[in-house]
Order: structure tokens, then sequence, then C-alpha cells
């Protein structure tokens, strides 16, 4: 299957390793990744800050560029919002767990990951994609994972976009809880569908030198011995 | 103007007492509402026709409105009709001084609170006697909500109990809370028994019938209803249910939603005045105090659906840590940051929409399924459209990098300074960042970098 990659600004700048597990992942399973290189930005930040011309015009300007039948992206509050502002994309854009689970149908994609893993399942994930635990079947297949769940998994990490900088005082009271729970699973890795919530997740994991890893799923799946 | 949810929030988050007493009972009303609503086959059906009913009855407020006031009359009660807060504590006021009454009892009520109705009370020798015992608990230390159901969640027992030692009581109370509740008893109820007239608020208007409910878990809301002569009911417009069988979704949704309960301890419906039972003569005022001017926003007037279940509010992570008084409002938590800017003034509270990470787990929450996230984003618009000046550091900001997001070769570029931290993607907001966390490791390569290099060296082979 050909598949367009909508890699999401965010990940194309900060976190290129993401999308070079995407497409490790999806080649291993004998697809085909594309890569429209007009790609920017579906707007997501513009339009949920309040600025909602300047993001339906990047919005319109994504469905421009991805004319594509199968489009998978590694994050899920990208998708969430491309969905809501562009009804063409409905059908044919995935989120990463839900292309892997419900379009191709498998869960064990031949990954090993010999670590302690939790997951934190993500808001935009669970509540506007409605993943479910599409992520953690996939994460349970690994092979030598020790996946370990988190605590109160479904609160909010505090990221919430520009929140974090707006309220930054509320949003470090979450996160605060958030890393708390983190750290009582003992695990060497948080994982999430999502490079937003890990960044900051992971920001005051290494601020306060926890010695805990974050990392996108992509990741994790695409690891092999 | 507001002082600014970040502002307060900032204040609010350092009191220790607040988080704990705020994140134990939230905590415990989450788990044992999903219990209750668990408990229902047809939750969610339940909750369609909730929205259902909320939308027909404002698609058709107008004729539900006359309706009502026919009702209402034919039965012997009074309608009055109130442009704002301050017609109505006039009309209020009126009838307490044709009586002749120095003192009412109040029920638990946030629209009178909304148009600050003991002041206005208390401006003309009246004096307002709430017997709610969390809304007592305020009124007597001159304190402000946090919490649309238990208004006083961030006081502690220790408190209360000098509280009615220094107020309502001679007595030395004890740390048991049969014996603090029993001194406020023991106050309220001389107080029932002498009071002439009693002012409420209503869940429900019944326009079919001229019903008015309340629902309440104390009895002193009964109390209210039933003891004195003259009884004045404060309503908000958008409370108004078209039928009566309307009453059997709501009876349901609301209090599995707000206290986790099958059903709530006391549940008062009357219709006008019945002679020789109850009180002789009663008032009902129907506020409008900006509602019809929600009704106007197509988006936002979803928030007239709102049954002040508060479920929202013990959902809300952000609500659940900073508690009620950060919203500066009658009206806290997500649905208070909706309701409240609509209501009382984007100018008002322009901080509020902003006051949401939009988790989304309020709408999940919702009995009638107000599409909250949605209109948090919807109020964005609106307070940076209405702003005055389209040139904040922040409007510009976002114009900037919205140029760059526009065409491939600026991102490209842009995406080459952020990597030696300098231009629009690397400047935007970053000292709130890192303040308190570290920002990622620049990478060596962007993705598409690694994209273009790798289709050059080996098409088809992964680096």
């Amino acid at each position: 299957m050909r598949v367009a990659l909508f890699i999401t600004c965010f990940n194309d700048t900060l976190f290129p390793s993401t999308g070079q597990a995407v497409v490790t992942l999806l080649e291993r399973l004998g697809h085909e990744v594309v890569f429209p290189e007009e790609q920017t930005c579906c707007g997501q930040m513009h339009g949920n800050t309040g600025y909602l011309d300047l993001g339906q015009s990047l919005a319109d300007r994504w469905e421009r560029v991805f004319s594509d039948d199968v489009i998978v992206s590694p994050s899920a509050s990208c998708v969430g919002y491309v969905r809501e502002h562009v009804p063409s994309s409905r059908g044919r854009l995935f989120e990463l767990t839900e292309f892997l689970v419900d379009h191709l149908g498998v869960t064990d994609v031949g990954a090993s990951f010999p670590h302690r893993v939790t997951l934190h399942p993500t808001c935009h994930s669970l509540r506007l994609l409605h993943v479910g635990d599409r992520p953690q079947r996939l994460l349970a297949e690994v092979r030598g994972i020790d996946l370990v769940e988190l605590p109160e998994a479904d609160e909010c990490c505090g990221f919430g976009g520009t929140f974090a900088i707006k309220n930054a005082d509320t949003s470090m009271a979450m996160l605060g809880d958030k890393l708390r729970r983190v750290l009582d699973t003992r695990a060497e890795v948080c994982t999430a569908a999502d490079n937003s919530c890990l960044m900051h997740i992971g920001g005051a994991l290494r601020r306060q030198r926890a010695g805990v890893r974050t990392m996108h799923l992509a990741e994790i799946l695409a690891a092999t011995e | 103007m507001s002082r600014g949810f970040p502002v307060v929030a900032r204040e609010t988050l350092a009191n220790a007492q607040l988080r704990r007493n705020l994140g134990k009972a939230t905590a415990t009303i989450r788990a044992k509402r999903l219990r209750a609503i668990g408990e229902l086959p047809d939750w969610e059906a339940l909750r369609d026709a909730g929205a259902a009913i909320k939308a027909r009855a404002m698609a058709t407020l107008p004729e539900q409105l006359e309706r009502l006031e026919t009702s209402v009359t034919a039965h012997g009660g009074v309608v009055h009709w109130a442009r704002d807060g301050a017609e109505a504590n006039a009309i209020v006021a009126s009838v307490a001084r044709s009586h002749g009454a120095s003192e009412v009892v109040k029920v638990k009520s946030i629209a009178t609170d909304e148009i600050g109705l003991n002041d206005a009370l208390a401006a003309q020798g009246i004096s307002a006697i709430e017997t709610d015992l969390a809304e007592l608990i305020l009124q007597l230390s001159h304190d402000k909500t946090s919490h649309i159901l238990v208004p006083a969640i961030h006081r502690n027992r220790l408190e209360i109990k000098a509280l009615f030692e220094r107020t309502i009581t001679d007595r030395e109370l004890s740390m048991d809370a049969a014996d603090i509740t029993e001194a406020a008893r023991e106050h309220l109820r001389a107080k029932f028994l002498s009071v002439p007239m009693a002012v409420s608020g209503a869940n429900f208007g019944v326009a079919e019938t001229g019903t008015v409910a309340v629902v309440e878990s104390e009895g002193n809301g009964r109390m209210c209803t039933t003891l004195p002569q003259v009884l004045v009911t404060v309503m908000g417009i958008e409370k108004v249910l078209p039928e009566w069988r309307d009453l059997e979704v709501f009876l349901q949704l609301l209090p599995r939603s707000s206290t986790a309960e099958r059903m709530n301890p006391y549940t008062s419906l009357w219709t006008g005045v019945r002679p020789g039972d109850g009180p002789q003569e009663f008032h009902l005022v129907l506020l409008d105090g900006g509602r019809t001017q929600v009704l106007a926003d197509e988006v936002g007037r979803q928030a007239l659906h709102c049954i002040r279940c508060s479920a929202c509010l013990n959902v809300c992570p952000v609500y659940s840590r900073v508690g009620g008084q950060a919203y500066e409002s009658v009206y806290p938590g997500p649905i208070g940051a909706v309701l409240s800017p609509q209501l009382f003034g984007l100018d008002e509270h322009p901080t509020l929409p902003w006051a949401s990470s939009l988790c989304g787990a309020c709408y999940d929450a919702c009995p009638v399924k107000i599409e909250i996230p949605s209109l948090l984003v919807h109020l964005r618009g609106r307070v940076i459209r209405e702003e005055k000046s389209k040139l904040s550091p922040e409007a510009l900001a976002m114009k900037a990098v919205a140029g760059v997001f526009g065409s491939r070769s600026r991102y490209e570029r842009a995406q080459k300074l952020a990597r030696l931290g300098r231009g629009p993607l690397a400047k935007a907001a970053l000292p709130g960042w890192t303040a308190m966390r570290e920002l990622p490791q620049p990478p060596r390569e962007t993705f598409r970098d690694w994209w273009r290099h790798r289709g050059a060296s080996a098409p088809g082979a992964g680096e």
C-alpha cells in the first residue's frame, strides 16, 4: 500500500526520529511511504489558540498538499484538528495506531524493546479520536517489553498547546501530578502517541534529572533486536 | 475587570488546604459518578434526550416563557419579567417590603448570587439568610464560592467550628461533624419558623404546567419553599422546560451527574399556590440578565443548556487544582469559562476561554453534551477578533508564524534558523516554557533533511 506521511511541523522540526521510525515501521510491514514535501503545518496551534482564520487557512493549505488516498500521521492531536477542519480528510487520514490496528489489522508489528515502559494515552487520542486501547494492544505484542499501567492515565498532562505557556502555573500543577505517577511506575520510558505531550512531560523529567526517557510510540514499534 | 485567570490561579495553586480538599473531593466524586452512570444502560440516550430538549426549549424560548407565565398565573402565582439583575433585585425587594419583611430565608441559588441579591436587599435594610449549609458558611465568613455544588469545599472542619462559635451559637462545639451541623440547624430552624418570606432559585420551570422544581440534598430548601407565607423564585429564563414529561429525563441526568446519586434526597415541585397549604403568595421572577444575548451566538448558546450539575468541574484537571475562585465568577470550572464571558462580557473575563488545556473531559461528562472545548475555542476567537489592538505581541507573532507556514521555502528557512535558536519558530514565547521545563535538544537534521538524504543515497532503504 502507498502511504503518505503527514509528519506534522512539530515532529519534522524537533522530533525527526519519530518520522524515521514511522517510515521504518511501515516499510517493514511492506508498504511504500511517500512524503509530500510541500507540507508544513496543519493550523492546529493557530486554530486552538483562537486565531481561527489563520488556522483554517493552514488547514486549507493542508488539503491542497494532501491529495493522497491513505495518509498516516504520528500525532493524534493534529489528526483530530485536520479531521474537524478538512472534512475531505475523513476516511483517508489516520493516526498511526488507528492505521495499524484498524486499517492494516495488525497488532504484532515485529518489534522488540526490552525495557520497562509506561503509556500516557493522551487526551486527544482518547477523547477526540477515541483510539481506545489500540496503543496498549500494539505495545503488548512488543518482544521483551515490561508494560506497566500508569495510574489515572487518562488525565491531561497539562500541555494543551499554548496553554502550557499562557497558564504555565496551572500547566505545571497538572504536570507535577503526572510526573509523580510516571515515576511511581518505575518505568525507564514514558511513551505516547503524541510528541507534544511528551515534550512537556520529558522537558520536566529532564529538568528534574529524573532518569526517565520519553519516546514516541512509533519508535518503540520500530525497534528490533 | 477581573484580575485574570493566570494571576488568580497562581495564588490559589499555592493554597495547600484547597489543593488537598479539592483533589480528594473531586477524585471521590469522579469515581462515584462513573459508577452511578454505569448503572443506566440508556445513559447515552438520556444525554441525547437532555441535549435535544434543551435545544428545543432554547429554539422556542419566547413561546415557552409565555406558556410558563400563563400556567403560573392560572395557578395563582404572579410572574415578573426582569431584563437584568437590578430589575430582578428591585422586584424581590418590593415584595419583601410589601410584607414588612426585615429578613428573608434563601434556598441555595446561583442565579441570585449572580445578580448580587443579598447585597441589594441589605441596602434596603433586609437581611437574606442563606440556609444551605455551605452557603451559610460562606455568608458568615464573607467568603466566595469555590464549587457550584459544594461552595465551601476549600474550608476545613476546624475553621467551620470556629466560625459557628463566633457567629451563630453560644455553645462550645466539638470536632464532631454532627455537633457542628447541629449548631447550624438550631440557628436555621428558628429562622424557618419566624421569617415571613423565602427566596429560591429554580432548577427547572415547566411551561406546560407552571411547575417550578428545586433539587437539593439537605431539606433546608424544602423548609424554605413550604414554611414561609411568601415565596419568591428567581429563575434564569434558560431554565424553562417545555413539557412536564421532560422532567423525567432531567431528574435522572441531574442527580447522577452532580452528586452521583440515583435520586437526590429532596425534589420540591410546586405549582402556583394552594389555599391553606404552603406559601399563600408566589412570585416568579424571570431573569434575562444577558441570556438572550448569549442566545444570539449560534455556537456559544449551547452554554445555556447547562443544568448546573458540576460534573464538568469534578472531571476538570484545571478546576480540580485551581478551585472555583480562580474563575472570579459565580460560575466556575469549564462551564464557567464559557458562560461567564458570555453573560458578563468578554471584556470582563477575557482570560477565561484560555483557562483550559482542551483535554475534553468536560464534554464527556456533560449530561446535556455541551461541547465545552469547541465553545472555548470559539470564544478565544471572539476575544481575539474583538480585541481593540491587532498589534499585540502575540497577534503579531501568530501572524508571522502563519506566514512562515504558508510557504514551503519560508518554512524550511525558518527550520534552519530555529536550529540556531533564532527566527520566528524559535522565538515564540519560550520564557514561559523554560522557566519550568527543558526544551528538546535541537536535532542534527530535520525529518525532511533526513528524507532527502535518504532518497539521494539509497532509495527504499532505511538509514
